[in-house]
């Protein structure tokens, strides 16, 4: 059966990058003892996959991992047991059954929530005004980039990108096209943004949370965007391991 | 949540900040004003190189166990990360409580490698604690070294306190009793290292005068403090039930070079290689408690997650229970996915049984260390491997399934001649002939590969090989043509392949390895030269150290080339590892003749170990 959990990455852990992340959840599903499925041959390893990779410097409070697995307690016991064995930082919010359908999450991301906004004790700060600025950039019907990819680099627009935007007491929140069709990272985005300002953006000057992951339709307005943890649901009682008939 | 030393912008701008961060699983963190003794504990080289050290998280849980004393940990920041604490002079800081180094009380540096002696000083310099010793106040934490290179600490003595002779699980809690008492009598720094010199394995160098002969040797070393002992006794754990084992080790995010559980199933070894420091200074042979171990097993893999579980010791096919051991970590952890790396084994039944259930029989490739080419050289070294075991070892791997076959030699043993240093090709043409001999051309999965590796031998304090005189890097260089071109000459030389050592770095290790209290200037002005993580080929500058050689005035033939006589006072002898003087000079002459010493469960040879009353010496008599 497949399970998606959905965990947040906050604090020093935004200083873990991908790879260590992978690394650190297969431990953890060791230490709390969750019945995961293992590939065959001679270094198996555990059937999961993420739903998609948050840069180096990113938080988040709404990351996905869906994991193959063989029998399992409940929900609220397993999300205990898992967050017993948690560093710093990292947190599980649910951990939900999918149908045997679903979609693997890192196949349907569509779009995602961030919220921007200043560092506590930096010397950085936003420039008075800032929203003033930030609403007569996001105002425009175009505004192009250039994107560089290994080979070349080309312009492109990313204002159809930005599904949605808001200033908030917080900072800025902008809900993006994210996955593999069309993706937009924040730090492209500030990057424009600080260019039409007459400005360099400084690298990791910001705080950058992502919010949320949705599923959903291609460009906007086709198909509601749903956050990948709808598609999960409450395992209220525990499922054990199927028992398989022994060949004779 | 903990508030890091460095800023966002100053982490994401290095190269992997997880190294600075610490929050690992299993990382102790106390409160700082309930607890009276606050310890660094220190691996200089990079964090994945430290974390994988195993010593360090046996005194990191030894430590913590105690509420009275906060053990954290710092490693040598990478080379990106030094520029930027010099360029904004933020002073180096531990792992946990992020908190300077220099405020600590204690600051002790795990010394596993010569090549690590630049980042001593780095280590110091960082954390704005002055270099030597000598120039440290009252408010310096305590600099405190241990390790294998603690066997002979002269070269780097004079940036020490104090050094910690022997197993560290002995003597450190008296240690810290005696701090605590002498701060709350309101003593002295200088107070306690004199009564911590009064402790045994404790050696306080500033209590100490070195003399020269005019021809440079050393004429005399003395304690010139009432407190100091004329000699330094090595510490050892006794009995190994009664000793703490990490059962919750601490578990990087970044991957380390050892990303497995440890299990380490015994110290010492009994095989007396001639060459080894680690099997004489280790003497005598202590096993752990097969039952202790398979508990050990269960309770870290759980604690830790990892996937794999290696063995760690000495020639671990001597361990008394290895079978047992095992059997138990396959039979209990196969099903559960957890991987078991055998550590090098002697090729027989058992281990090819072994490994052929663990490891894909297809890529894994089959190790033998015969250390040198020739029986008669093998017989100087005393490593009691005959190519008929080998081959005979090689041989049934190869009917298993087994093709990829690794050879280890030194090359500069004491009298060694041209034949010898042909031999490796002979004897590494010799299994390659073996495969075609056992494996009917039908079986055979392409060509044999033989890789044979050599490193240059560097003489070590407390071996019997330790009058040795070493090479030019020049002759080194030659050495291992000579041996390139009998390769080349040999039947199978198209199974055949063969890599060297860089041969500076063990010339300048010869140095660091016998050096006395005066190299210590030329380490000093090495690394003011920038010489910085000198294990790291990447980092390595032997011009730069030959330069800070020659503006010291430290003369590398002083110290590899010169001839030394059996009479000749040594810095290291000082030290008493148990292994006596003379059992030394008796094996070296020994060597000379190239005559083989059985090991210690075949017959007791009286190194002088005895006195310590356990291991192997009292096997059976109990």
């Amino acid at each position: 059966m497949k399970v998606r959990v959905k965990f947040k990455k906050t604090g020093i852990m935004k200083f873990i990058g991908h790879l260590d992340v992978m690394r650190y959840f297969q431990k953890v599903n060791r230490r709390a003892g969750v019945d995961i499925a293992y590939s065959g041959g001679f270094s198996p390893h555990q059937i999961m996959s993420f739903a998609s990779p948050l840069g180096l410097g990113l938080t988040s409070e709404g990351e996905y991992l869906d994991m193959e697995i063989l029998s399992t307690d409940t929900s609220d016991h397993m999300v205990k047991r898992m967050n017993e064995t948690m560093a710093e930082g990292m947190e599980i919010v649910s951990f939900l059954l999918l149908p045997e359908t679903a979609k693997p999450a890192m196949s349907v991301v569509a779009a995602a929530d961030y919220l921007i906004s200043q560092k506590e004790a930096s010397a950085v700060t936003l420039p008075d005004g800032w929203q003033k600025t930030v609403e007569s950039f996001l105002a425009q019907d175009v505004i192009p980039v250039l994107k560089k990819t290994k080979k070349n680099e080309k312009q492109i627009d990313i204002r159809p990108m930005v599904y949605q935007w808001e200033l908030r007491d917080e900072g800025l929140f902008v809900k993006l096209s994210s996955g593999s069709a069309e993706n937009l990272k924040p730090e492209l985005l500030l990057e424009a943004l600080y260019q039409y300002a007459g400005k360099e953006y400084p690298p990791y000057s910001l705080d950058i949370c992502r919010l949320e992951l949705y599923a959903g339709g291609e460009a906007e307005g086709e198909q509601p965007l749903i956050p990948l943890e709808a598609f999960g649901k409450k395992i209220e009682a525990p499922i054990p391991r199927e028992v398989k008939e022994d060949m004779p | 949540m903990r508030k890091l030393a460095l800023s966002d912008e100053l982490l994401l701008s290095v190269e992997k900040p997880a190294r600075y961060i610490g929050g690992e699983i299993n990382e102790v963190i106390k409160d700082a004003s309930r607890v009276d003794i606050r310890f660094c504990m220190c691996f200089p080289d990079v964090y994945e190189i430290g974390m994988s050290h195993l010593g360090i998280q046996i005194l990191y849980d030894m430590f913590n166990r105690r509420d009275d004393i906060w053990c954290e940990r710092v490693y040598s920041p990478w080379t990106d990360m030094d520029r930027l604490l010099r360029e904004k002079q933020i002073p180096l800081f531990t792992l946990e409580s992020q908190t300077p180094v220099k405020d600590m009380d204690f600051l002790g540096i795990t010394i596993q490698y010569e090549m690590c002696y630049t980042n001593i000083l780095q280590i110091l310099d960082l954390s704005q604690i002055p270099l030597f010793a000598a120039d440290r106040g009252e408010d310096c934490p305590i600099v405190i070294g241990g390790g294998p290179c603690t066997y002979n600490p002269e070269p780097i003595a004079e940036f020490f306190d104090m050094f910690y002779i022997g197993e560290g699980e002995t003597v450190y809690y008296e240690l810290m009793d005696l701090y605590k008492k002498i701060r709350e009598e309101g003593g002295s720094r200088k107070d306690f290292l004199e009564q911590a010199a009064a402790l045994p394995g404790i050696y306080i160098p500033a209590f100490y005068d070195v003399e020269y002969n005019e021809d440079g040797t050393l004429k005399s070393m003395a304690p010139n403090n009432p407190h100091a002992p004329a000699r330094v006794v090595k510490q050892l754990v006794v009995d190994m039930r009664d000793t703490f084992y990490p059962e919750k080790p601490l578990v990087p995010f970044l991957k380390a070079t050892q990303d497995r559980v440890v299990l380490e199933i015994q110290r010492g070894c009994i095989r007396g290689c001639r060459f080894c420091q680690a099997g004489m200074v280790y003497r005598p042979v202590r096993e752990r408690d097969i039952e202790d171990l398979k508990q050990y097993a269960v309770k870290i893999l759980e604690n830790t997650g990892h996937d794999e579980i290696s063995l760690s010791s000495l020639s671990s096919s001597d361990y008394t229970h290895l079978k047992e051991l095992v059997y138990f970590l396959i039979e209990k952890f196969r099903q559960k996915d957890v991987n078991i790396s055998l550590p090098s084994l002697r090729i027989d039944a058992f281990s090819l049984d072994v490994m052929s259930r663990v490891q894909d029989v297809k890529k894994s490739s089959l190790t033998f260390a015969p250390e040198a080419g020739s029986q008669r050289m093998r017989d100087v070294i005393n490593k009691g491997l005959t190519e008929e075991v080998i081959l005979e070892g090689a041989a049934e791997a190869f009917k298993g399934g087994w093709n990829k076959v690794k050879l280890y030699f030194m090359l500069g043993l004491p009298t060694e001649t041209k034949e010898d240093m042909e031999g490796i090709a002979a004897l590494a043409n010799e299994v390659a002939r073996v495969y075609y001999e056992v494996v009917p051309k039908e079986k055979r999965q392409g060509r044999v590969q033989v890789t044979s590796s050599t490193s240059f031998f560097i003489p070590k304090p407390f071996t019997p090989l330790q009058w040795a005189s070493m090479f030019t890097k020049e002759q080194y260089l030659e050495k291992a043509r000579t041996v390139n071109e009998a390769m080349k000459s040999q039947l199978n030389h198209k199974s055949l392949r063969y890599n060297w050592h860089e041969a500076d770095v063990s010339v300048l290790e010869g140095v660091l390895a016998r050096g006395d209290r005066r190299v210590s200037r030329g380490i000093l002005d090495a690394y003011r030269r920038g010489c910085l993580f000198d294990s790291w080929s990447e980092c390595f500058d032997n011009e730069k150290w030959m330069e800070a050689f020659a503006a010291q005035g430290i003369d590398v033939a002083f110290y590899n080339l010169r001839e030394r006589s059996l009479e000749e006072v040594f810095p290291w002898d000082f030290i008493d590892t148990g292994v006596t003087k003379e059992f030394l000079k008796r094996e070296w002459k020994r060597a000379m003749e190239g005559v083989v010493t059985p090991n210690c469960r075949a017959k007791c040879q009286g190194c002088g170990v005895r006195k310590f009353g356990g291991g192997v010496c009292f096997e059976g008599q109990s």
